[in-house]
């Protein structure tokens, strides 16, 4: 401690030498010269990579990339889809010599990755989003997941414990994303009992504790005995459910460490595998795909291992109908289907694949949701 | 054109070298670094208490907010938005008033930018632009201005209106562009309708630095030569140094009062509108990005003086840029950053008690008497 109150003369000279030496190296060498060998990898995160969420899934995935060999990784964590983020991805670029990003917050894309990928056309820009179009720069590639189905699964692990027949889902906002999420939650829920009907809550931000724990309250105190939600980090929504006695499904990562006895399952992402594909294939001397999909089939999500909740019969069913997505072509939103304003939105017949591009703009809440988008 | 406070006051004790106005100039500009060099000494102190090199640290610092090129890039660009958003602190404070509300007016101007854009994107990009930053001003400055006039027409208590303003505003942002300002086509994170391509302001030639920079160090010029050389800013000097001699003298404090937060506001909200014209494209969430919080740091640290506000928004915003280098080079989580503007921000507001108490600068104001 002393050495920092009091310098001898010495340490003063070798600091401030220090500090001039690294001020003039930055200066006269090209801003890469730190550059190690082999790829370099960046990852930005837009909240905490612990969050027990959406943030987490993808660090989860950053840290299987740092077991491969060859590949260093650099992360930063809390970047805003501000001007931040653009100087985020040229500092790894310039500073850090990353040739392969990750910018993993759907609002990065519009306009951040594309202001920035046409002045670095040797960089690979990899988007968690799904929204690359040809018009976009080609060293910009989009991915996401269909992880509807991992929501519908959710349903089917509701349905058999919930009691009440009321389940529950705290939203961050009624965007396609997320109204697919409540959608499929409560049709996987109404497979196995069709009386259940699923209340939802939006919060109106990605990351806003107070409010979801203030919903998650609400949800019980209206007799909600199961719950999910889609918020960045579900944390908060998972303790507090556990602390009213509901039966949880996770979203995003898997959350059972929060509540082993109440966690039933949950669909989370498995972009440990999308990103080891990924990297491998830059590192072969590949070219990843502009515009990338993958469901529970391609590894793209996971289910969370079911709690000792779970009865052996809900059990049964949940794996038979996994096993039914894992062959492809499953449909949750099929007909007949109305909204929950009596409009119909799927006739007699109808269905709509979970690869169905008509999904991506939903704009409405099945029957039996209590809620509104707006 | 008048003369400044301190110049009428202290100009007996002009001595061989140097004035008391002078000498309390000096005063005023090396408390305030003191104090910066003193909150990085206690912050690199807790550095050493979590085992790591302050050194590196500010090395780090040094290098990704001002070492390169790029740094500089990264620092100005962050800079500008947080020069307007000073502004707003810094007007009204220089009446008594403390305006922590700016983040409203920001993002409501910017709301009002995108909103411009979407209504009328047949014009001609130059009047698109200036209706842009006319509506951004004009609806910044209504929202700081109201808190202006809730002060003096009802004694609100302006620092804590503005805050809470700042939250109605955030709201009604989030109303408008998910609701009757929403581009159909915007599905999964709601803004208004795209820029027209030739309403985006661009960079400026040679410093890969938007125009947003060029605005705000014109404002804080601009925000100087009123407050120090105009008979206005005279004026509302003396308002803040005490508002019943200044309205016994017959100065009109309600409508300086108002006038300065609404051009306040008005700066803040041109913030706004820069970076929807300059970074975002349309007008969403994202506005809410904390600069009206930064610009409060910033203001105190320039003494809420114009001039000032320039180099304290280039450190703040370099301190800012060097964030990422920081997290990844010494694996410091990201609110490092904001714990050492925390520190300097009370080390400067700590230093405001110590003026005429330093035995060194009390000397050489003697010396001239």
């Amino acid at each position: 401690m002393s050495k920092i109150l009091m310098p001898n003369r010495r340490q003063f000279l070798m600091n401030s030498a220090g500090l001039a030496g690294a001020a003039a190296l930055s200066g006269l060498l090209p801003a890469g010269a730190a550059r190690a060998a082999g790829l370099t990898v960046g990852f930005i995160y837009v909240g905490p990579k612990d969050d027990f969420g959406y943030n987490q899934s993808h660090a989860e995935g950053a840290a299987a990339v740092k077991a491969i060999e060859g590949v260093t990784v650099v992360e930063e964590e809390q970047v805003p889809e501000t001007v931040d983020v653009q100087k985020t991805m040229e500092s790894m670029i310039g500073f850090d010599g990353a040739t392969l990003l990750f910018p993993t917050s759907f609002g990065y894309f519009d306009p951040h990755i594309l202001a920035v990928a046409p002045k670095n056309p040797n960089v690979r820009f990899e988007h968690c989003g799904g929204l690359w179009t040809p018009a976009n720069p080609t060293n910009v590639g989009s991915y996401f997941g269909y992880i509807g189905m991992g929501q519908y699964l959710n349903g089917i692990a509701a349905g058999y414990a919930t009691k009440s027949k009321k389940i529950g889902f705290v939203a961050a906002k009624p965007i396609p994303q997320v109204l697919l999420n409540i959608n499929s939650f409560l049709l996987g829920a109404r497979a196995v009992d069709p009386t259940i009907t699923c209340q939802v809550i939006f919060t109106g931000e990605w990351s806003l504790a107070v409010k979801e724990a203030e919903a998650t309250n609400a949800l019980a105190d209206q007799g909600v005995d199961v719950i999910t939600c889609h918020v960045d980090g579900p944390k908060v929504v998972m303790e507090t459910g556990a602390g009213r006695g509901m039966y949880l499904c996770g979203y995003h990562a898997n959350q059972s460490a929060l509540a082993p006895e109440k966690y039933l399952t949950g669909a989370e992402w498995n972009w440990a595998k999308v990103y080891t594909d990924m990297v491998k294939t830059t590192l072969a001397g590949g070219t990843i795909e502009n515009f990338v999909r993958g469901g529970l089939a391609d590894g793209f999500i996971k289910m969370s291992p079911l709690g000792p909740a779970v009865t052996p019969e809900a059990r049964t069913r949940f794996e038979a109908v996994q096993a039914e997505i894992m062959k492809g072509g499953f449909a949750a939103i099929k007909g007949p289907l109305k909204d929950n304003k009596g409009n119909v939105v799927a006739t007699e017949g109808q269905s709509f694949v979970e690869t169905d591009v008509a999904l991506e703009s939903m704009d409405y809440l099945v029957e039996g949701v209590v809620g509104s988008t707006s | 054109m008048s003369l400044h406070v301190d110049e009428m006051t202290g100009l007996a004790g002009r001595t061989g070298f140097l004035t008391e106005a002078g000498a309390r100039r000096i005063e005023a500009a090396l408390l305030p670094l003191a104090a910066l060099v003193a909150g990085m000494a206690v912050f690199a102190l807790f550095l050493a208490l979590l085992g790591k090199s302050p050194a590196e640290f500010y090395a780090l610092v040094f290098k990704a907010g001002f070492g390169t090129a790029f740094s500089w890039t990264n620092t100005l660009t962050r800079a500008a938005p947080l020069l307007l958003a000073a502004l707003c602190v810094a007007l009204p404070a220089r009446l008594g008033l403390v305006i922590i509300g700016g983040e409203g007016a920001i993002v409501l101007g910017g709301v009002a930018a995108g909103a411009v854009a979407m209504l009328m994107p047949g014009l001609p990009a130059s009047v698109g632009i200036a209706l842009m930053a006319l509506a951004g001003m004009a609806v910044g400055g209504f929202w700081i201005g109201a808190v202006g006039a809730l002060r003096h027409l009802r004694g609100v208590n302006e620092t804590i209106s503005s805050l809470l303003m700042a939250y109605i505003a955030i709201a009604l942002m989030n109303h408008l562009i998910e609701g009757p300002l929403r581009d159909p086509a915007s599905l999964n994170k709601p803004s208004t309708a795209p820029l027209p391509e030739a309403w985006r302001i661009g960079e400026m030639p040679g410093i890969g630095v938007h125009w947003g920079l060029a605005f705000g160090i014109l404002a804080c010029i601009l925000a100087f030569v009123l407050i120090e050389r105009t008979t206005v800013g005279f004026a509302a000097r003396i308002v803040g140094g005490n508002v019943r001699a200044a309205e016994i003298q017959g100065l009109p404090a309600g409508t300086l009062a108002i006038g300065f937060t609404a051009l306040g506001g008005a700066f803040a909200g041109l913030a706004g509108m820069v970076e929807v014209a300059a970074i975002h494209g349309s007008a969403n969430a994202s506005l809410a990005a904390g600069y009206g919080y930064t610009g409060i740091l910033i203001a105190f640290l320039a003494r809420h003086n114009g001039l000032a506000i320039i180099p304290a928004a280039i450190l703040f915003a370099g301190i800012e840029a060097s964030s990422g280098l920081v997290q990844r080079r010494m694996d410091l989580p990201d609110a490092t950053v904001l714990v050492l503007e925390g520190m300097v921000f009370i080390a400067i507001l700590l230093s405001d008690t110590l003026q005429g108490r330093i035995r060194f600068l009390a000397f050489l104001e003697r010396r001239l008497r």
